[in-house]
């Protein structure tokens, strides 16, 4: 497993390696001069000199790229054109939040969604059923966005029971943990019924029930379990949605985390900042992957046999 | 000609069959109606979409105005239909460049297979463990805020699903005898990809990018609300919800209409696009999840 983890690391460097080299080139693809995106508008002429000189602007684009990594890996992610403060410092404040809501989210949508496409599958073709995915589609087709202002109208603003906003207190994470968690729940929940349907048809199963063995403890203790295979898979595969999801929703709940900063800096042409939120979540979103496949090959026996 | 006949009458035999179905008949009638709206919607409405009337903001839902107005007294109504152009329009041009250019790079990935099939995979699977959001926003930076940036940002985020798709139906398909058969008379590789390959992976494709839609709409509707989307006094869904977010407690329904359009939208196309699937029978999940 440690081979594994290792070898999956080190593939991750040429991954690393390409969405650095096109988030370097928004800076160059964006209309017009580059120092200009660097710098608040109508800036002297010594501060645009002094941006060229720190970004190598004047040289040729591979060795400007090669500066700018060599900055970002040292901590130096540049200077935010709004505020004037370091970048590092204001991602660095915006992560934590941003890695807490999306765990949370994941959390909650893997427990909930487990325990809906269990009971669905279990209750296939009743009513139970019909109304769980009913609910699912529902989920997954409302903006989450529009889910998290209507949470806010109903349960901060009419029944006061949340904060409307902000990120003081641990209350203001139910809303926003409920709003990104309840699209995954509807994934989840899909994968784990047809899995669970899937896996009750398999010869160990019919070998189980001529046993005499009690069908609850058949489904739930076996059925399951080789349900769980395909579910961590599409989790693995899908781990991103949640951080995705997260950057809207902080939006909405105006929480301080990597969306609301990245939003911000698009909509005022911030582009050191945007840099910087971009890369922090794509390498969020690789190493998330990563994780998952690991666990989904710590779960996977066949998975880990392959790999030996 | 002759081939092409039985096919077309076959699928729209497949579509009638899923507009038998009662959620699919419930979902067509949303769908058409909608774009019937966007399409007819200076005769249907009296207002213009942004003639401001300040003594009337905020107006609550009414005889006058059915669904209220916002903040510079603009008829929501009038609004919705005029902004289900651009919600509607932008998606599926997006997704229809989209599923295009995933067409024909997945099939020649599929088809050629080797180095070009390595290269395009990797970058395909690069961009599909990225949420779409993030790769449109990535593409919002690089393009800008607007119609053209959004609608580009989605046909890129989406590009991955369909070319990830269509290279394993041309992968299934290719070592068909019949394939063989055309190669063996001296079919040419166009020939073959365009005339056999495509056509059979076709039906998969079109009902992924059906469904996709829906999701685009959702994309679309996202990067308006961020304020990235079509600009100002432009209507659309997303941009009336994000100026509608700082009147939530004053004017609930600025957002709270706009919301139900995509969300009713959204489902319409999911029902008539499982539908689909059942009339057409396709077990391959078209999903791509």
């Amino acid at each position: 497993m440690l081979g594994y983890t290792l070898r999956r690391l080190v593939l991750l460097i040429p991954v690393f390696l390409a969405v650095s080299v096109i988030i370097f080139a928004i800076i160059h693809l964006i209309p017009g001069d580059p120092v200009d995106s660097l710098l608040k508008v109508g800036s002297g002429p010594e501060q645009r000199a002094e941006i060229t000189a720190r970004y190598g602007l004047d040289r040729p684009l591979y060795e400007q790229y090669l500066i700018w990594l060599g900055n970002l890996l040292t901590g130096d992610m540049g200077t935010a054109i709004v505020g004037k403060r370091p970048v590092i410092d204001l991602v660095g404040q915006a992560l934590p939040h941003s890695l807490v809501l999306s765990g949370l989210a994941l959390l909650f949508s893997t427990v909930f969604g487990i325990a809906l496409g269990v009971i669905a599958a279990l209750k296939r073709g009743k009513l139970a059923d019909q109304a769980i995915m009913g609910g699912v589609l529902l989920g997954s087709t409302v903006p989450s966005f529009w889910l998290g202002l209507l949470l806010i109208l109903a349960f901060s603003v009419q029944l006061g029971w949340f904060p409307v906003s902000g990120a003081r207190t641990w209350s203001g994470l139910v809303l926003p943990v409920l709003t990104i968690g309840l699209g995954g729940i509807a994934l989840v929940a899909r994968v784990t019924r047809v899995a669970m349907i899937d896996a009750s048809q398999r010869d160990f199963v019919m070998l189980l029930h001529a046993k005499g063995m009690p069908p609850m403890r058949i489904q739930l203790r076996h059925v399951l379990r080789h349900a769980l295979i395909p579910v961590v898979t599409i989790l693995a595969l899908r781990i991103g949605w949640v951080l995705g999801g997260a950057v809207t929703v902080e939006v909405v709940f105006a929480r301080p985390g990597l969306g609301t900063l990245l939003i911000k800096a698009l909509n005022q042409h911030d582009y050191p900042v945007v840099q910087a939120c971009l890369l922090l979540l794509a390498m969020a979103v690789m190493l998330g992957t990563l994780l998952g496949d690991i666990l989904q090959a710590a779960m996977d026996p066949r998975v880990r046999a392959a790999l030996q | 000609m002759t081939t092409l006949a039985p096919r077309r009458a076959l699928k729209e035999t497949a579509i009638l069959r899923a507009l038998r179905s009662p959620t699919g008949i419930i979902a067509g009638v949303w769908l058409i109606a909608l774009v019937l709206m966007a399409i007819f919607a200076p005769i249907l409405t009296s207002y213009a979409f942004d003639a401001q009337n300040l003594p009337g903001a905020y107006a609550a839902p009414s005889a006058d105005h059915w669904l209220g107005t916002d903040e510079f007294g603009r008829d929501l109504l009038t609004r919705m239909m005029y902004g289900a152009r651009t919600s509607l329009s932008v998606s599926a041009i997006a997704i229809g460049i989209s599923v295009t250019a995933g067409m024909i790079l997945g099939a020649s990935a599929g088809y050629f297979g080797g180095r070009f099939d390595r290269a395009v995979t990797m970058v395909v699977d690069l961009t599909w463990s990225f949420p779409e959001i993030l790769v449109a926003l990535m593409l919002v930076a690089i393009i800008g805020p607007g119609v053209t940036g959004t609608m580009t940002a989605i046909a890129v985020a989406y590009l991955a699903q369909f070319t990830r798709l269509t290279r394993a139906q041309i992968m299934a398909i290719k070592g068909e005898t019949y394939v063989e058969a055309s190669r063996s008379l001296g079919a040419s590789d166009s020939y073959i990809v365009f005339h056999h390959l495509i056509p059979n992976a076709l039906a998969p494709v079109l009902v992924s990018a059906m469904l996709a839609t829906g999701d685009a709409i959702i994309l679309e509707a996202t990067l308006g609300f961020f304020g990235l989307g079509a600009q100002p006094p432009t209507p659309s869904w997303g941009g009336m919800m994000s100026s509608g977010t700082a009147q939530l407690f004053k004017a609930p329904w600025i957002i709270l209409f706009p919301g139900l359009a995509v969300a009713i939208t959204v489902i319409a196309i999911n029902l008539f696009g499982d539908a689909l699937i059942r009339a057409l029978d396709i077990r391959a999940k078209s999903r791509g999840t």
